[in-house]
């Protein structure tokens, strides 16, 4: 409780002040404002964004992650060609050049949350790991978010 | 009531199986039926447990979309916008109907539809049917979806990401785009509930 209550401060001071440090960081990876959608009971799945820097002389790779909340963490890319979205696994993970910033966003990519045990509701944070193929594992605490209020692509 | 459903579901399954017998034999015939997308009519279930349709939707303008809930992505993010368009429409914004049809009704019952289309605060009609019916709607609305197996066992389903409007007749009336700024989707709808 307290943790959350420290780690809520934290964000709030790192959304007041933008050039503050990285939410989070492991090895050469930083990662930034971590968020999910919220999910209706029984939905069975969620998508999970979040903005992943790689400061490393080295490309590093998300290849997975797991979280108490779902029997599985996924990576996925989604297409819109033609206007018809397509969604597809990525099972060799998403790569992150050195330098570079890569954002999870929708209509692009995202974690997705498969087999969800329980709702994921506005308000409330999930803890999930992600795993670099070289930074290693990070955990990390996503940000539920409303589904009102329109389009939280602008974050 | 089931009685009556039942009975309505026949008149529309009579008429659907007339209707491109009527349209080849008039040939050149005028026709009170428009043709284009959404033409033909539907049955679909509702996820409040009643039929879904061309019938009772008619008599206001909607913007239907076709997706799955398992769609972590383009699907909230397009009802979280249609959403919001009707809000920034102030009080006409409730003189048009937000449809959400699930193409995967293997894993989409009617109730988790009504659970799922509740979070975005505002009424959508939620519904899907058998394979038959999401064939017959999505060929009637000309929008693609195709179920594609993913490793590990599990699917996803690629499908149009358009939004389709039709006005209160239940005659195609444009697409809004997920492209488009939010200016150029309400110069569409406004003309809808005008």
């Amino acid at each position: 409780m307290i943790r959350t209550m420290i780690l809520g401060g934290a964000l709030a001071l790192a959304s007041a002040a933008p050039l503050a440090a990285h939410d989070y960081t492991v090895g050469a990876i930083a990662l930034d404002h971590p968020w999910a959608r919220e999910t209706a009971p029984g939905q069975k799945a969620g998508g999970g964004f979040v903005s992943i820097h790689n400061s490393g002389k080295t490309s590093d790779r998300l290849i997975s992650g797991s979280t108490p909340v779902a029997a599985e963490v996924q990576v996925h890319s989604v297409n819109m060609d033609g206007g018809i979205m397509r969604m597809r696994r990525m099972t060799d993970g998403l790569s992150i050049a050195p330098g570079e910033t890569v954002v999870l966003k929708p209509g692009s990519f995202h974690v997705m949350f498969v087999g969800l045990k329980q709702p994921l509701k506005a308000g409330t944070t999930i803890p999930v790991t992600l795993r670099f193929q070289k930074a290693g594992a990070i955990r990390v605490q996503f940000a539920v978010q409303s589904l009102i209020g329109g389009d939280h692509g602008s974050h | 009531m089931a009685r009556t459903d039942r009975l309505r579901l026949l008149v529309l399954a009579v008429f659907a199986s007339l209707t491109p017998l009527a349209l080849s034999a008039c040939g050149t015939a005028p026709q009170n039926k428009a043709e284009g997308p959404g033409s033909a009519p539907f049955t679909l279930s509702g996820a409040n447990g009643r039929p879904v349709s061309d019938y009772t939707l008619k008599g206001k303008p909607y913007a239907i979309f076709f997706g799955f809930t398992r769609c972590p992505d383009v699907c909230p993010t397009t009802l979280a916008r249609m959403a919001h368009l009707r809000k920034a429409m102030g009080a006409d914004g409730a003189k048009f109907a937000i449809v959400f049809v699930s193409v995967d009704p293997e894993h989409d019952k009617p109730a988790d539809i009504g659970r799922y289309v509740d979070l975005f605060g505002t009424p959508i009609i939620g519904a899907t049917g058998s394979k038959a019916q999401i064939d017959a709607i999505t060929k009637n609305f000309g929008v693609f979806y195709q179920k594609v197996p993913q490793p590990g066992g599990d699917y996803t389903i690629d499908h149009s990401a358009i939004v389709i409007l039709m006005d209160r007749k239940g005659h195609f009336a444009g697409t809004l785009s997920d492209s488009e700024d939010e200016k150029a989707s309400l110069a569409k709808l406004k003309p809808l509930v005008a």
